[in-house]
């Protein structure tokens, strides 16, 4: 595991979405070689999403090869609602870059089957090849997607129903009635997103702070379902500082340390390892896959 | 790029690189046209799978929904309350010049005229809101039912009272309501209660003006169903602070809460001083409809031109009955009475532009597909620059002007 650890919530932002970048770059994807992208929602990946259609505006990047999976969507409010996922990811992602909607799946949670809805999703992954790169966020009680304290780490794709917290922290976003806000979702599993070939998780803030210590500095645990992911060989967690307020200072120490000497030493794979101050040069990337030079 | 063709086959146009004007605020979004109307790209997107077919590039411009004048007397040499031969090739014509300044949908005012007027023009006009399922009427008539001191520019001989009762010398004046959308009427003429009451189920719009009411006068026609003026402060009893009169609606409180009362603005910088614009605009920032009141020399050179049974004579920005110093009505157009609107109020871009869309839209009840960018809508534009002047206008998605 990879553990970045950068000053504020904008750099994070700007990190994963040039992660994200140069990995579909690298894969240089075509009409019969699509990269599958998993995306999650929330406020954490906004900063991302921002810099991604940066970079697509800019010319550096195109999503026409690029297949996404959204990682939920609530049970029950229409796909137009405000704050449903599907508008989410409209408002945020899809209608600022060249994404085929045809290439896009979000789980619909107004499905008549839902059962079916959720296996045909686990379906759609297999058949478009498995997930590349999976990004996700992490909830304050540790969960990756809607996979909540006590679901089972070999779960995949199902109806989930949500916590008590969940429902009052969603409140907000739905006049502050807790009549209006949904009690079901549609999730993909804990081992549905430990399939793909890589996970990405990012956490800033405070408030995930203890989430991110259960998360890697303690066991494997079904409470603490991103935990998981200390046990997928390409996982890298990328934060700010605030989230790593409730580390040991011996696990921060550790990988600053080991995010620096990557950055000065070549990495086994090549020139491209992660570390702590990324940036590298797109015309690079361009021109080591014949991509035009803008 | 095509869509499944789920719902339709016609080309999508999508405007690209604008503002546009919507829940009032001017956004940075796409504005996404097919069959005419606003659509929903979202639905676009994950329904039919669709893209745009042409996209137009704004260069940075506002988008706005297309400008609405319900006070509009002709221009352009033609005359709305004349009965001439050809008054559809008219109202077209005028329909087409206006386009110029924004204006997408207008009502054809006539004034004072005698029966025989209103019985010819009535039954030929044309209904140019007809686009919209919710109105097919179209014309504002403006008198005779008006009170013989405030009759402004209007003809005395022609000028009216409800003596058969109400209805009666309605029908008998105008021939038939089938193309009305507006009256304007004095409510203290004797019988009128019922004439506003009668009007206004019938979902013609009832406007108070030319008149001398109080504002007990003014209240109850607005309880029996008036819902504008006619612009305020011209042709009415000035503010006073024991009687409001007519202008005290702004912030009458025996208005029905479910109600706006709306007003007329001429903003031409003659009609109304710029304090009292502001004063009106700020006791009711909502209901406030910006008019041209255009009469047949708008858009013509200086010199004297024909307005109803009467000769009018424009000097320079101003038009007075000839040989008076009556105002006869404006020669303003919309987007300039928008521009000084702006100026004068202080308000913002999106205020003023509403001023002349959505409000209007609002007082004639068809915002479901005009006066508004939402989905569904009729897809009447007007793009401008910062300054608010008019770079290109169009209707039902078709450019039908450009600068």
């Amino acid at each position: 595991m990879k553990l970045i650890i950068l000053n504020d919530y904008d750099q994070v932002g700007e990190w994963a979405a040039k992660y994200i970048r140069n990995k579909i770059l690298r894969f240089n994807p075509g009409p019969d070689r699509f990269f599958i992208l998993g995306l999650p929602t929330g406020g954490t990946p906004l900063g991302c999403y921002k810099k991604l259609i940066e970079f697509y505006k800019k010319g550096e990047i195109s999503f026409k090869y690029v297949k996404t999976f959204n990682m939920d969507e609530y049970v029950g409010i229409p796909r137009d609602h405000p704050e449903s996922y599907h508008s989410f990811m409209w408002n945020n992602l899809f209608k600022h870059i060249d994404i085929k909607s045809e290439n896009t799946h979000i789980l619909d949670g107004n499905a008549a089957n839902l059962v079916e809805e959720c296996d045909s999703f686990e379906e759609e992954i297999k058949a478009a090849g498995g997930i590349d790169l999976f990004v996700g966020g992490i909830g304050p009680d540790g969960h990756i997607a809607f996979n909540e304290p006590g679901s089972s780490l070999l779960s995949r794709t199902r109806v989930k129903t949500l916590a008590q917290d969940t429902i009052l922290a969603n409140a907000r976003f739905f006049d502050g009635d807790l009549s209006k806000v949904p009690t079901m979702a549609l999730t993909v599993g804990v081992a549905t997103v430990m399939d793909a070939r890589e996970v990405m998780i990012l956490i800033t803030g405070v408030h995930k702070a203890f989430a991110l210590y259960k998360a890697i500095e303690e066991g494997v645990n079904h409470m603490w379902t991103v935990s998981a992911f200390q046990q997928h060989p390409q996982t890298v967690f990328v934060c700010d500082e605030d989230a790593t307020l409730e580390l040991r200072v011996k696990t921060v120490k550790y990988f600053q340390v080991q995010g620096a000497e990557q950055h000065t030493r070549p990495g086994r794979k090549g020139r491209w390892r992660s570390c702590a101050t990324f940036n590298l040069s797109v015309s690079i990337l361009h021109s080591a896959h014949s991509l035009p030079n803008k | 790029m095509p869509t499944n063709k789920s719902v339709s086959k016609a080309p999508i146009t999508q405007f690209v690189n604008c503002r546009i004007l919507r829940d009032h605020k001017l956004q940075r979004e796409d504005l996404w046209v097919r069959e005419g109307r606003i659509l929903d790209p979202e639905k676009l997107f994950f329904d039919e799978e669709g893209y745009a077919d042409q996209r137009v590039d704004c260069e940075g411009l506002i988008i706005a929904p297309g400008f609405i004048d319900v006070q509009i007397n002709g221009g352009y040499g033609i005359d709305f309350s004349q009965a001439t031969s050809n008054v559809r090739g008219g109202v077209a014509l005028v329909a087409k010049k206006i386009l110029e300044h924004g204006v997408t949908s207008f009502l054809p005012t006539l004034v004072t005229s005698p029966p025989n007027i209103y019985h010819k023009v009535g039954t030929t006009s044309t209904p140019v809101l007809s686009t919209c399922p919710v109105s097919h009427h179209c014309c504002h008539l403006e008198g005779p039912f008006i009170s013989l001191e405030k009759k402004g520019a209007h003809p005395e001989q022609y000028l009216r009272s409800f003596q058969s009762g109400g209805m009666l010398d309605l029908i008998e004046t105008y021939g038939t309501l089938d193309n009305v959308a507006m009256v304007t009427l004095a409510p203290e003429l004797p019988n009128s209660e019922k004439v506003v009451r009668e009007l206004a189920q019938r979902g013609i719009t009832v406007s108070l003006g030319h008149s001398v009411a109080n504002l007990s006068q003014a209240e109850e026609a607005v309880q029996n169903g008036a819902s504008f003026i006619t612009h305020l402060f011209n042709a009415m009893l000035p503010f006073h602070h024991r009687d409001p009169g007519i202008v005290g609606l702004l912030t009458s409180d025996q208005v029905p809460q479910d109600r706006t009362v709306f007003y007329g603005m001429i903003a031409d910088g003659i009609h109304t001083n710029s304090a009292a614009l502001r004063i009106a605009h700020r006791a009711h920032p909502t209901g406030l409809v910006l008019v041209t009141d255009a009469i047949t020399a708008m858009g013509l050179p200086p010199g004297r031109h024909t307005l109803g049974q009467q000769v009018i004579e424009i000097q320079g920005l101003h038009a007075y009955v000839a040989g008076t110093k009556t105002l006869s009505g404006s020669i303003a157009t919309m987007d300039m009475c928008v521009r000084h609107f702006k100026q004068a109020s202080g308000c913002s871009v999106e205020q003023a532009l509403e001023a002349a869309s959505l409000h209007p839209a609002q007082l004639l009840g068809i915002t479901r597909c005009k006066g508004t960018l939402d989905y569904g809508a009729d897809a009447d534009l007007v793009l401008l620059d910062d300054a608010i002047n008019v770079r290109a206008t169009y209707i039902a998605g078709q450019e039908v002007w450009r600068k």
